[in-house]
């Protein structure tokens, strides 16, 4: 029996060890092909012109910004609702609150890409008077709302597992509660806190059916109001047609590869954190 | 001795959910002085002391009846500022609780958190208070490092330094040495016995050589009443209540 | 002796974060309520029992979501059926016989890992993997599969966590008694581990139903109705699941009505899931 429990133990190795491997066989051709630098930081994706440009930095950029900006809104928002939660909110409140966050983080992308494309989209359109409203403005706003569920539990656990004796000391001191609150429990639990950024980046970077849904897709450099293609959805949105050994679909597994390395690094962050976590 | 009152209780009861915790205390605390509160567990001695600042405003289910007179002012007339009063009388708890950051940054924190922002003034309020708390010598290579490396003893003076800090004229003590060793307890004891030239002094204890050794005044509780009041000496040599003797005797609790 | 109340430097901190706090609160709230409200004002209305229970039709010009419930359905049972024993025996090996710690890093690390991947990636090698060069094809079966790299972690993890809870005294009474590990295993640790294993399968369930990225790519948009039980066809014909579904209709067919209807039920399917999940971990902790 330990023969056969060890086997699916390496299972879950063997299937990063192939993924990685799977991605870096076939991401690095196209790179050489293209040139890393032509590659990493053309500003030109037409991969199906009759002289095809395989540029990926507006993918790249538009990543960045999309996740920054995402961060941006997302996590002062739900790190201030998860103080209200833990330390702030009557019982019952919280009571309600909670599972309801729960079934935000539950819901599929797809749903909250719908009503991204529904009422995101139109309304930004009216807004901002522009011709189309699928924007890097609209996918930010829908990756906000798909990491504010993250960083509300998670942050929110954090403040809960403060021990209560370090605001009594703070209040006994003649701390108000709030200066307590920000003072006190919130640098004891950044370490749970900083995760629950990390782990929204994550998800954000890594976000593809709701972003197709509402940022247009168009590879053009990224700005606030014009149609973007982020690494996901230039993955996703060329590998349906792309002919099976072309240099558009190893381009596509490059991509892939740029995308998975930017999860990696993420992953990394996020592990050495919990560590720091456990060792204080 | 002067025998200025600080603090005073008039028919002072502390309602708990439906248990009636406190029952018409009436108590002077002179000023500079240090009054021991003493009796069995769950008398209501840990309550009273709580009352004293205010922290039983936290327990959700609390009702106070009754004045509790700080210098003439009932600290529970909805005009007190209740940062004010916690900043006037200081507490240390049972379990040494410092702050998971540097020695340095646990004493700046009350005078930080009440407006000090002159480094000059912060350092010198942090040495000044490592000293009275008798730690300076102990941390100063090292205030800032993290609070939580010293031991219990060197955390619970660390808490009594952080109180001393933001300048209080009492300092409330919720057996702030039960959690330690025999060692650690002496030297917080001669602590005490320093610390109150300048400061008045409550503490609760279950450790009734403790109280004789170190107050000047004694109050015994029991079942949340306040049984009897008085200079230690007395108190301890020639009990007035019989439940008091049978008490200091070991009779029970 | 003069009382002093809270300097106006103070009293603007405090009172700008507390507003601050409510406010960002308030907000999460009203999304939250915005977003359960507009999804199931849209969706439920067009939540018929002809939606549910026909297949599209170009000839009358219906659409039926059934083939999409009974593929999601499909998915769930396979990929269960194949990632719950792997997982599980992966979660037993780390917590009842693995000694060489190295390894049982590279395990954990490896789980996490797969965890952190975005699903598109998981798309696009389940695409070529399994569809291209093992030539499933866009099929159940390559989906399936595709799904049990991705639920695997979530399996043992979970499955992990109960067994870690199973008191170290049970095990040494079965030792005691001179059973052998593996019947010590079978018929101590795992029967009182199997709350947590049933938390594994239903948040393994949610992400199931909730992905829809790996799947469009992998098992495709097929809409036709599958028989579960003509083995060699359904699993290797393709079929959109209730979120593949959801984005085609939305985004290639613009018929918003079924889009949103499909939205409001994998929104009651999410609330399910999360409840039966809250119920299981309640009763894991009583234990």
């Amino acid at each position: 029996m330990h023969i056969l429990f060890l086997i699916c133990g390496l299972i879950s190795i063997g299937f990063v060890l192939f993924i990685s491997i799977y991605l870096i066989i076939s991401g690095i051709p196209a790179i050489r092909e293209i040139g890393l630098v032509d590659f990493l930081f053309g500003q030109t994706w037409a991969s199906t012109a009759s002289e095809p440009q395989f540029g990926i930095l507006p993918f790249i950029l538009t990543s960045i910004y999309g996740t920054g900006g995402a961060i941006l809104i997302g996590v002062p928002v739900g790190f201030m609702t998860a103080v209200f939660l833990a330390k702030i909110a009557p019982p019952k409140v919280a009571a309600v609150v909670r599972p309801a966050v729960d079934l935000l983080a539950g819901i599929p992308s797809v749903v909250y890409g719908l009503i991204g494309m529904m009422v995101l989209v139109p309304a930004i359109r009216e807004l901002f008077n522009l011709p189309d409203g699928a924007s890097l403005f609209a996918a930010i706003i829908v990756l906000a709302v798909m990491i504010l569920p993250s960083i509300v539990s998670v942050s929110e656990t954090a403040l809960k597992a403060v021990p209560k004796e370090y605001e009594e000391a703070s209040l006994a001191l003649g701390a108000t509660e709030v200066e307590t609150y920000f003072r006190v429990s919130v640098p004891a639990a950044k370490s749970g806190i900083a995760a629950s950024i990390v782990l929204g980046i994550g998800r954000a970077i890594g976000e593809a059916m709701a972003v197709i849904m509402v940022a247009g897709n168009v590879a053009n450099m990224p700005s606030l109001f014009s149609s973007v293609r982020f690494l996901t959805t230039a993955v996703a949105s060329e590998m349906s047609y792309a002919a099976v050994g072309s240099l558009q679909q190893q381009a596509l597994f490059s991509i892939a590869l740029v995308l998975f390395l930017f999860i990696m690094l993420i992953n990394v962050i996020l592990n050495m954190l919990l560590k720091w976590k456990r060792e204080k | 001795m002067d025998d200025t009152t600080i603090l005073s209780t008039e028919g002072l009861h502390l309602h708990y959910g439906t248990a009636h915790a406190l029952k018409d205390i009436n108590i002077e605390i002179p000023e500079k002085q240090v009054t021991a509160l003493i009796g069995p567990s769950g008398c209501g001695k840990s309550t009273f002391l709580k009352t004293l600042d205010r922290m039983n405003d936290l327990v959700p289910g609390v009702r106070i009846e009754g004045k509790v007179m700080y210098r003439g002012q009932d600290i529970y007339a909805p005009s007190v500022d209740v940062t004010w009063l916690r900043r006037q009388i200081g507490m240390v708890f049972q379990k040494p609780n410092p702050f998971p950051m540097s020695i340095y940054d646990n004493i700046a924190y009350g005078p930080r958190t009440h407006g000090t922002r002159s480094k000059v003034k912060l350092d010198e309020i942090v040495e000044q208070s490592l000293r009275q708390a008798a730690i300076w010598d102990e941390v100063k290579d090292r205030l800032k490092k993290s609070a939580l490396g010293l031991s219990g003893g060197q955390q619970q003076r660390i808490c009594i330094a952080r109180a001393l800090a933001v300048q209080p004229e009492v300092l409330l003590m919720d057996e702030a040495t039960s959690a330690l060793d025999p060692i650690s307890t002496g030297k917080i004891e001669e602590l005490i016995a320093d610390l109150k030239k300048e400061y008045t002094i409550i503490i609760v204890t279950h450790n009734m050589q403790q109280a004789a050794r170190i107050s000047d005044k004694t109050a015994f509780f029991l079942l949340g009443e306040l049984i009897e009041y008085g200079d230690t000496s007395l108190l301890f040599s020639r009990p007035t209540d019989k439940r008091t003797e049978d008490y200091i005797t070991g009779r029970f609790g | 002796m003069k009382m002093q109340s809270l300097s106006g430097r103070r009293k603007v901190y405090n009172r700008t974060l507390r507003v601050l706090l409510y406010f960002c609160a308030f907000l999460t709230c009203a999304l939250l309520l915005f977003i359960i409200g507009y999804i199931f004002i849209k969706g439920l209305p067009h939540v018929t029992w002809q939606l549910l229970s026909t297949k599209p039709s170009y000839i009358k010009d219906t659409i039926g979501i059934l083939p999409n419930i009974l593929n999601t359905v499909y998915l769930v049972l396979i990929t269960l059926v194949i990632t719950l024993p792997l997982g599980v025996g992966a979660a037993v090996y780390l917590t009842e016989y693995a000694s060489n710690r190295r390894l049982v890093a590279a395990i954990e690390f490896a789980t996490e890992t797969l965890t952190g991947i975005p699903s598109i990636i998981f798309g696009l090698v389940g695409m070529l993997f399994f569809c291209n060069f093992m030539s499933l094809g866009k099929s159940l079966l390559a989906g399936c599969l595709t799904l049990v790299i991705m639920t695997l972690p979530t399996i043992i993890r979970t499955t992990q966590e109960s067994l870690k809870t199973v008191p170290q005294s049970y095990r040494e009474g079965a030792l005691g008694l001179g059973a052998g590990k593996w019947h010590m295993i079978r018929t101590i640790v795992l029967p009182s581990s199997v709350d947590g294993i049933v938390t594994g399968c239903i948040l393994a369930i949610g992400r199931i139903v909730g992905e829809s990225a790996a799947l469009l790519f992998t098992a495709g948009m097929g809409m036709s109705l599958n028989n579960f039980f003509s083995m060699d066809g359904f699993l290797h014909s393709s079929g959109a699941s209730l979120t593949v579904a959801l984005y085609v209709y939305a985004k290639e067919r613009a018929e918003f009505d079924v889009a949103f209807a499909i939205a409001a039920i994998l929104m009651i399917l999410t609330l399910v899931i999360n409840l039966s999940a809250k119920l299981v971990g309640r009763k894991l902790k009583k234990k």
